[in-house]
Order: C-alpha cells, then sequence, then structure tokens
C-alpha cells in the first residue's frame, strides 16, 4: 500500500466529497470531514519523510509516463502538500463554532464537500506531473473556492465570489492558452517531458506568447501587485473559516505553480537570462508589497487589512525566486511556509472575533483585549511573526531573504526590504493599539472569550509560527533540499 | 406552454428517442464516439424538454430533486469507486487491467453464427470494463449535474415572481 | 500574404478571443461579461482544436486492420501513445509519407472536452451567483450595485 500514497493524497478527499453529499448529516459530516483531512495530513507527512529516498513518482492507471499522467512528488511538492493539508486540517478542526454561526444549517454538508474538493484540487496541483492536469486542477480549486466564497453572510459575498470568478476564470484561461502553444510545441503534455524537448524550439515566437500567457495566468491567480483586485473583497466578504483556508493556503500554491514553471519546465537561463523576467518580478513585487502595505494601514476592517498584507507578502515569496540562487528560493519556499502559519493564523484569530463580537471594523474591537485577552494576545504573536521579529518564522524568511539579496549585492532591495517591514508594524501596531490602548466599544465590552474549541487550534497555528521560528530544520532545511534540487544542485545525505 | 398542443405531442414523441439516442451514445462510447459527458447532456436535454413543456412540478415528479441531488455524488462515486477497486486489486489507481475477472467472459458454446473467429467479448473485463465503469459514472453525474443546474434556475424563478 | 491567410485559423481564434476579453473588460452588465467570458473561453478550445486537426486526418478511430486492439491491453496502449506523437509531429512537418492513416491528433480535443466541462461549471457558477446578486441588489448593472454598496 505504501506506494500508493501519492494517489491517497488525492483520492481520499475526492471521494469523501461526494459521499458527504450522499450522508447529508450535519454532525457526522463535520466529524469524518475532520477524520479525512487528518488523514490526508498524515499520507502527506509520510510522502515527505520517504523523500529522502529520492523523489516518488506514480503512474495513474498504470501508463508508462509521457503518455500516461505521472504523479510526481519530490522535496518541494511534498513540502508543500504537507502544510496545505496541515492547515487544512487544523482550520477544520477550528471550524465547527464558525460555520455553525456563519453558514445556515442546510448548507453544512455542501460547505464541507466544497472544502475538501477545494483542497483535493491545491493538493492535485502540487502533485501532479502533467501539465494539463494542473489546469484542470486550478479549476477545481478556484471553482470550489468561488462557491465557499459566496457563502459569506452579506450581500456582497456573491458579488466578492463572481468577480474572483471573472478575474480568475480569465487567469485559468490563459494559463491553459499557454499550455496550449506549449503542447503545440512539444507534442507532449508531461512537465519532464516538455523540459527535454524545449531545447529544439527554444527561442521560437511561440514559446515566448506561451510564457507569457502562463505567467500572467499565474499571477492573477497568486495576486501578485497590480493583479490583486480580486482579493480583499473576496478574503473580506468569505466566511471566517474560508478566508483562514484560503488565505493560507491557495495563493502559495500558486506561487507552487510558477516555482514549477520556471524552474522546471522552461528553465531560469530562459526566464530570467534571455527575458528580464528577474527584474520585472523584483520591480512588481517590491512596488506590491509597498502599495499593498500602505494600503493595508488604511483599512478600517480587520479582514481587509490582512488581506491587503497578503498582497503585500507574496512580494516577498516573488524576490526570493526572482533571485534564482539557492538562497533566494530557499527564502521564497521558506517564506511560503512561514506565511502560511502565520497568516492562517491570524485569520484564525479574526474568526474568533467574527464570532464574539460579530463585527471586524475596528471602530467595534475597540478594548477586546480586556474581554478576550488570549485571542488578542494571539494576534500579538501573530502579528510579530508578521512584521518578521526574531525568533518568529517571519524572521526567519526575511532573514533568509536578507542575506541572499545581500550576497548578490542587491543593496537596494535589501534597504527596501526592510523599510518595508515598518510598514507591517504600523498596520500591525494600529490593530494593537485598538485592541488594548483603546476605550472599550459596546460590543467589545460584551464579548465573552472564545470558546476553547477555537481557540486552541489557533494557539497551535500560532504557537508554530515561535517554533518554526526558533528550530528551522523542517522549515528552511527542507525548503533548502527543494531549492537544491530545483536547481539541480545535487545534495549530498538527507534533510539538512 | 400547455396550450400548445402540438408541442406537447411532438415533445412527447421527441423524448423517447432523445433517450434512447442518449444511451446508445453512451454505451457506444468506449468502440467510437460518444461517452459519458455527451451521453449524459442528451439525457439531461429530454428532462429538460420535458421540464420546459410540462412544468417543473412534472419533471419533479419524474426525477425527483433529492433523488438527482444524490445522484450527482453518486456518479463521481461510481468513477472514484472504479480507481479504488483497481488500487485494492493490487494495481495502479485507475489501472483497469486489474479489472480482468475471467468470468463469462466468452459464451461457451453456439456462437458458430458468428463471422470468422471474432472474439465475443459476453461480459466486459478488464479495460473494457474499466471505461465502461468510469463512463457510467460520468454519464450519471452529468444527468444529475445539468438536470440539477436546470432546476435551481427555473425553480428560483417560482420562488421570487 | 498566403501566410497570413493560411494561419486563417488563428486569425479566427484571436478575434474571437479579444472580443470575449473586450466584453469581459468593458461591460458594466454581469450577464455580458458572462457571455464574454464564454467567448474568450471558446476561442480557447478553437486554438486547441485547430491545433490537433491534421491535414488530411481521418476520425483517430483504430479500423480492425490494425489487429483486436479494439480491446487492446497496456502494451498496446504504448504503440497507440507513439502513433499519437507521430501524429502530433505530423502536424509540424507534413511531408510524412502516408503509409499508414493519417489521421488527426485527438488528445486537444479530449483536452478541450473537459475545458468545456470546466467551462459548464464556470458559467452556471457564475450565473448563480447573478441570480443571488440580483435578489439582493435588484440589478444586475455593475455601476448601480457599486453605487448602492458606497452608498450603504
Amino acid at each position: 500500500m505504501i506506494e500508493q500514497l501519492p494517489i491517497l493524497v488525492i483520492v481520499i478527499p475526492l471521494m469523501a466529497a461526494p459521499l458527504f453529499v450522499l450522508i447529508g448529516n450535519r454532525k457526522l459530516v463535520l466529524l469524518l470531514t475532520q477524520l479525512v483531512c487528518w488523514t490526508v495530513f498524515g499520507v502527506a507527512v509520510s510522502l515527505l519523510s520517504r523523500m529522502q529516498y529520492g523523489p516518488i513518482s506514480y503512474e495513474l492507471g498504470g501508463w508508462p509516463s509521457p503518455y500516461g499522467i505521472v504523479y510526481n512528488v519530490d522535496y518541494l511538492s511534498a513540502f508543500v502538500m504537507v502544510f496545505v493539508s496541515g492547515l487544512g486540517a487544523i482550520v477544520i478542526t477550528y471550524a465547527p463554532r464558525s460555520v455553525d454561526k456563519e453558514i445556515h444549517h442546510s448548507k453544512h454538508s455542501l460547505f464541507y464537500a466544497s472544502y475538501l474538493l477545494c483542497m483535493t484540487g491545491l493538493l492535485g496541483m502540487c502533485i501532479t506531473g502533467d501539465l494539463f492536469n494542473v489546469f484542470v486542477f486550478l479549476e477545481i480549486s478556484s471553482l470550489s473556492s468561488y462557491a465557499l466564497i459566496s457563502l459569506g453572510k452579506t450581500r456582497r459575498a456573491p458579488l466578492a465570489a463572481l468577480h474572483y470568478l471573472i478575474i480568475g476564470t480569465v487567469g485559468a484561461t490563459f494559463f491553459l492558452i499557454g499550455i496550449g502553444l506549449l503542447y503545440q510545441m512539444t507534442g507532449t503534455l508531461n512537465m519532464a517531458d516538455i523540459a527535454n524537448r524545449i531545447q529544439a524550439v527554444e527561442g521560437s515566437r511561440t514559446m515566448l506568447v506561451a510564457f507569457a500567457f502562463m505567467t500572467v495566468g499565474l499571477f492573477i491567480k497568486m495576486a501578485v501587485f497590480p493583479l490583486h483586485t480580486w482579493l480583499p473583497n473576496a478574503y473580506t466578504y468569505a466566511p471566517s473559516v474560508v478566508t483562514c483556508f484560503i488565505a493560507a493556503t491557495a495563493t502559495k500554491v500558486s506561487v507552487y505553480a510558477f516555482i514549477r514553471l520556471i524552474y522546471v519546465i522552461f528553465t531560469p537561463q530562459f526566464a530570467f537570462e534571455q527575458l528580464p523576467l528577474d527584474q520585472a518580478l523584483m520591480a512588481f513585487s517590491l512596488v506590491g508589497i509597498f502599495v499593498a502595505s500602505a494600503a493595508a494601514i488604511y483599512q478600517t476592517n480587520i479582514k481587509r487589512l490582512l488581506a491587503y498584507s497578503s498582497v503585500a507578502q507574496i512580494g516577498y515569496m516573488l524576490l526570493g525566486i526572482s533571485m534564482s540562487n539557492v538562497g533566494g528560493l530557499t527564502a521564497g519556499i521558506t517564506h511560503m511556509f512561514n506565511h502560511a502559519l502565520i497568516k492562517g493564523g491570524l485569520f484564525m484569530v479574526v474568526g474568533c472575533f467574527a464570532l464574539r463580537i460579530g463585527s471586524l471594523k475596528l471602530e467595534d474591537l475597540r478594548g477586546a483585549g480586556k474581554t478576550m485577552p488570549l485571542t488578542s494576545f494571539a494576534w500579538v504573536v501573530g502579528g510579530l511573526g508578521l512584521i518578521g521579529v526574531p525568533m518568529t518564522a517571519g524572521f526567519v524568511s526575511k532573514w533568509l531573504l536578507l542575506t541572499s539579496a545581500l550576497s548578490l549585492e542587491l543593496w537596494p532591495v535589501a534597504v527596501l526590504m526592510l523599510l518595508s517591514s515598518l510598514l507591517a508594524v504600523v498596520y500591525i501596531w494600529r490593530v494593537v493599539e485598538i485592541l488594548y490602548f483603546s476605550p472599550a466599544s459596546h460590543l467589545a465590552q460584551t464579548a465573552k472569550e472564545a470558546p476553547m474549541a477555537m481557540l486552541i487550534p489557533t494557539y497551535v497555528v500560532i504557537g508554530s509560527t515561535i517554533v518554526f521560528g526558533c528550530w528551522t530544520v523542517y522549515s528552511a532545511g527542507i525548503a533548502q533540499a527543494a531549492a537544491k534540487s530545483l536547481l539541480g544542485i545535487s545534495q549530498m545525505g538527507g534533510v539538512q | 406552454m400547455n396550450s400548445f398542443p402540438i408541442i406537447r405531442v411532438i415533445t412527447k414523441l421527441l423524448i423517447p428517442y432523445i433517450l434512447l439516442f442518449g444511451l446508445y451514445v453512451q454505451f457506444h462510447g468506449d468502440f467510437g464516439p460518444g461517452g459519458g459527458f455527451q451521453a449524459g447532456v442528451i439525457f439531461a436535454a429530454a428532462l429538460i424538454l420535458y421540464g420546459l413543456v410540462y412544468g417543473l412540478p412534472a419533471v419533479h415528479k419524474v426525477a425527483p430533486p433529492k433523488v438527482i441531488e444524490k445522484l450527482t455524488a453518486l456518479g463521481l462515486l461510481v468513477y472514484a469507486g472504479t480507481g479504488l477497486a483497481c488500487m485494492l486489486l493490487g494495481g495502479n489507481f485507475l489501472d483497469y487491467d486489474m479489472l480482468n475477472h475471467g468470468i463469462l467472459t466468452e459464451l461457451p458454446v453456439a456462437l458458430d453464427f458468428l463471422p470468422g473467429d471474432t472474439p465475443y467479448h459476453f461480459l466486459p473485463e478488464g479495460q473494457h470494463l474499466g471505461i465502461f465503469l468510469v463512463e457510467l459514472g460520468v454519464g450519471i453525474t452529468v444527468t444529475a449535474v445539468m438536470t440539477m443546474i436546470f432546476y435551481a434556475f427555473a425553480g428560483r424563478e417560482r420562488v421570487t415572481s | 500574404m498566403t501566410e497570413f491567410l493560411g494561419l486563417y485559423n488563428y486569425w479566427i481564434v484571436i478575434f474571437l478571443m479579444m472580443t470575449g476579453f473586450y466584453i469581459v473588460i468593458a461591460r458594466e452588465n454581469l450577464i455580458k461579461t458572462i457571455i464574454g467570458l464564454n467567448i474568450f473561453q471558446t476561442s480557447v478550445f478553437l486554438l486547441y482544436i485547430t491545433m490537433g486537426k491534421v491535414t488530411h486526418g481521418t476520425a483517430p478511430i483504430l479500423k480492425s486492420s490494425h489487429g483486436g486492439e479494439s480491446h487492446g491491453g497496456k502494451s498496446h496502449g504504448a504503440e497507440h501513445g507513439q502513433d499519437l506523437h507521430a501524429a502530433t509531429e505530423g502536424h509540424i512537418d507534413l511531408s510524412v509519407d502516408a503509409v499508414t492513416e493519417i489521421y488527426s491528433n485527438p488528445i486537444p480535443s479530449v483536452l478541450m472536452l473537459t475545458a468545456i466541462v470546466v467551462g459548464i461549471a464556470t458559467t452556471a457558477l457564475a450565473l448563480a451567483l447573478v441570480v443571488r446578486i440580483r435578489e439582493e441588489y435588484g440589478t444586475i448593472e455593475e455601476d448601480e450595485i457599486l453605487e448602492m454598496d458606497r452608498n450603504s
């Protein structure tokens, strides 16, 4: 059964989703969803633990590699799968109370089914070695996330979901066009096979167009600065649980697909030397970091504030990727992981506020530090991680990014990065000030502390940002192994 | 539409043929053009036509929304279940070769009337059986989903007006 | 000029693509936006299907002269795959001698079958969302909706 592990990651949630529609019992479905999510997490962890024996490939239906669909597991995909499924599991453990309040009871089993489908899509994007499959899984995760977002309580939720749908579909279709042109030139859809055949058609205009379409398509999906417009509304009006999950994972998986695109299919030489994509990426990410962070400062809704911060944080990941050396790529991958934890944790805190206070406007949160001390403290810790204070996960990735920028002698980038962290201090501090040092609003005065069932998962995630801030073997260590294998540098020994 | 006898009669005449054609596309799909998706759409088209002409309550009686909702899930389960069965039989996911069962694949006697030595498959097995099951799952799901979409929109109108 | 006209299928694709894209960007009416999105997606279907067509190629149905392949196992499948590759390359290099039957590459059509399903799902979901928006706001004109949001 061990050799069947790669497919189990996909099949378990994929089969569970329709099963839950058949069952339809709210409580039972909730229990099973949690079981399924944790099982998938277990499978992903065991896949990652087998990575020291080399990458695994799995042929669907037993069809040999370039003809059939292959699932590939290497350090990078296993790593991304572990944190996607892990956060999926922990968010669903945290979910029941919040879902109970925010989503109509009759929709619960459908909600959990969509949640699992979204997870299936995201995991599938990580594991598949077939380019068209990436598109299909991208659409599975996108369609289910549109549906999930539209479940928000306010009337703006469907509108936000529709905007996301339109922009997201345009992005996915761009990606599809790129795949088509690539297929036309190489005659294959298998990523490794394309990489082998691409030399023969290198430099043709079709390849350039294909690359451009795929890049822009993925940029839309990962909400890179000028293409981020769908993100703030979608995150703000979605139900809290959905925001936790999507904010923590969806954009990261798109970043992962982008890394694959550049480092596996097209080579970094093509993207960064023949094309000035590295400079473009650097410019976009730096502008994005500053504009989005500045926008975050002026928000009056705590969810929207975090959403803008997410746009800024994507910039850091791209900055690392654009450096195209081991240090930068390691920093980018580590930041994917760390930011998933931090942002997942912070949105979980926001979910606690939403449950007890009922409003997410900053003015209604005033003084919540007294009535909801544990929740507010979680915000402080998570916020420190977002800023990148030493001993937190955010520091590790920013430190890696900084050192690799300095090793490339990109002084302005390093300075701008430090300055941008100050912006993060401003928007995090604004919330802290409101929580602790403002006269209490009447909503916050009567609020109770969030229930333990939500606080414990929140603290697990927030606590892990501290753990991974001090102990980086399993975050930066694995990211480095992944970066080395992507850049074709042979690695000796295990994870270290 | 109750006052248009021509439409009602033509619809009644057409529906059996649409359904039959749907079945043909479904089961011929593993030899020639066709397959579960197309068949599902054709099948759903029959139901939707019936609904359009005779009204939503009538088609609800033929295909109750509850049943249709469950069928949506069931079809997908048939598909994934086929893959899982292949896995449990020792192959990879969707490795239909594992579905070789050797039971009644060829009728032992009395097939002399077939031309030459045509391999006559009585019960499908292996790749053939796998494709058949998967397409069946797809067909069920697509029929159900298309009908469901129709119900969702047609039903909405009734509520708001 | 002949090169220009010879690629007419791609010009159609580009025209449709840009038409759809323009509608998505320019139209305020949500339904029209969705229609634009559909045209945009359809142009991609055409792009794929047109690239799968091999000149003088027939439908990719294996005749019985190929032996008992209709019930082929895995080894047949691999051959089949190579045939497909030959067909793809045939598209690039049309001078391939037609010893065996040339048939069009079925893979793009198959891929598009999947993409059509995705497109239907997207459209259905988008229309469902529009229905909900209409119920909440009473209009499907985007500027009016934004106006209402600003005032509330």
